[in-house]
């Protein structure tokens, strides 16, 4: 008897967590570098609060952007040639496998998330407008970056082209998200709707979704 | 009339990259059996059991697993079946031992209570909470022994069984491979030493240039 498919989704995630708790890669590296990323632009540019406060809500999701690209992608092409052996061998269906590795990112990216952009609020006095809908919009970017980072992973890893493919499958999907966040952000700064923006994000991260719950046997048996 | 072999591969030949690494093999395994597969290195012994996993395809003739096609879908279907324990464990380091079998456990759909079993039949049930990279290579490989008594498989493939294991540990392996053969499945076991194979082999075989001889 095999698990079924939820299940197996379940215990991917769990032993992804796990993993990363003890490895600490996000708590200890991505977070504080997305962090001293964040600090690094006044230093740059020079500190003029207007311009800082004017800015500020993009860099955020830039620093969002690439460094939760990373981590989805990182975390995701950990998996070596035997472990990915012995978890075909217990019967894994990949596509549980692609939405279990997907459900971890998803976690970690929120987490960073929060953290980065708690000092974005602090460094550049980004006015938390919306709450709802901006809850909503990280929790759109988190999920389509998660998906995107492990599909990302996923062909990297069933190709013998490795990590120089990265950029170019990751941008131009992360485009959308990148332009939908920034757009929702300012949206909602100068009282337009933002639903129009949200849909687009949602769509991005439907068409990762079917991409990478379709391919995920092929790529696997590649 | 004879049962259908539990492996069955015609004229197969596999490729890796644009290197053939095997041309024409035929071999068939019955239940019941154990085969001894020996080569030198690089003479294809991993991509061997890999192909009769199911994990690869063939790029000529035909193989047939468990009654799966190796080229069709249902391949995936039988994987289930066939355990596999590879000369690099396939484990992870972040894990503790138990929890390595619980993973196991979880997506296999195993009761969890057996991965606490299993670990105590291999001798490690007091040290279930250590972390597997910090292990030594025979407690990662008796870990991944106990995997495979946790989930009842027909075909058992096994690299180099008894590297990094002490005495206790081979007894355990062996007495794994005999009652696995006794309950009908079938073993496939590489191995350099051939002495100690052949002592618990039905028949062996050699890989020489990617064909068995």
């Amino acid at each position: 008897m095999t698990s079924g498919f939820w299940h197996q989704v379940r215990a991917v995630a769990h032993r992804d967590l796990l993993r990363e708790r003890r490895r600490g890669d996000v708590l200890w590296v991505t977070i504080p570098f997305g962090a001293l990323a964040l600090l690094l632009v006044p230093l740059a540019i020079g500190t003029d609060a207007k311009l800082l406060r004017e800015i500020g809500a993009g860099m955020y999701w830039v620093i969002v952007m690439l460094f939760g690209v990373l981590v989805a992608v990182g975390k995701a092409s950990r998996e070596t040639q035997p472990q990915q052996d012995a978890s075909s061998l217990l019967g894994l269906d990949p596509a549980a496998g692609y939405v279990g590795r997907t459900a971890s990112s998803l976690i970690l990216l929120l987490a960073f998330e929060l953290a980065v952009g708690a000092v974005a609020v602090g460094l550049y006095d980004i006015d938390l407008l919306g709450v709802g809908w901006l809850v909503l919009t990280l929790v759109v970017v988190a999920l389509g970056l998660a998906l995107l980072g492990t599909l990302t992973a996923s062909i990297v890893n069933s190709t013998s082209a490795g990590t120089a493919l990265v950029p170019l499958l990751v941008a131009p999907l992360s485009v959308p998200l990148l332009l939908g966040a920034t757009q929702a952000y300012d949206g909602l700064r100068y009282g337009h709707t933002i639903v129009s923006w949200v849909l687009l994000m949602a769509a991005v991260v439907l068409v990762v979704a079917m991409i990478g719950v379709l391919t995920a046997r092929p790529l696997q048996e590649s | 009339m004879n049962p259908e072999p539990l492996i069955s591969l015609r004229s197969v030949g596999v490729r890796v990259g644009s290197t053939q690494i095997l041309r024409d093999v035929n071999l068939d395994v019955a239940s019941g059996d154990v085969v001894g597969l020996f080569g030198a290195n690089g003479a294809g012994k991993t991509t061997a059991l890999r192909l009769m996993a199911t994990l690869i395809r063939p790029v000529s003739g035909t193989g047939v697993v468990l009654g799966a096609d190796l080229t069709s879908a249902e391949r995936y279907d039988v994987r289930r079946r066939i355990g596999m324990v590879g000369h690099v464990p396939g484990i992870f380091p972040e894990l503790t031992l138990l929890e390595n079998l619980v993973y196991s456990a979880r997506v296999a759909g195993v009761p969890l209570e057996h991965a606490q079993e299993a670990l105590a039949a291999v001798g490690l049930a007091g040290a279930a909470d250590r972390l597997a990279g910090a292990s030594s290579h025979g407690m990662q490989r008796r870990t991944e022994f106990a995997r495979e008594l946790m989930i009842d498989r027909s075909i058992l493939l096994l690299d180099e069984p008894h590297s990094a294991l002490d005495r206790d540990a081979v007894d355990l392996v062996e007495g794994l491979i005999e009652r696995k053969a006794a309950e009908g499945g079938a073993v496939i076991v590489v191995s350099h030493d051939r002495d100690r194979i052949e002592a618990i082999a039905q028949r062996s075989v050699e890989l020489r240039g990617g064909t068995l001889v």
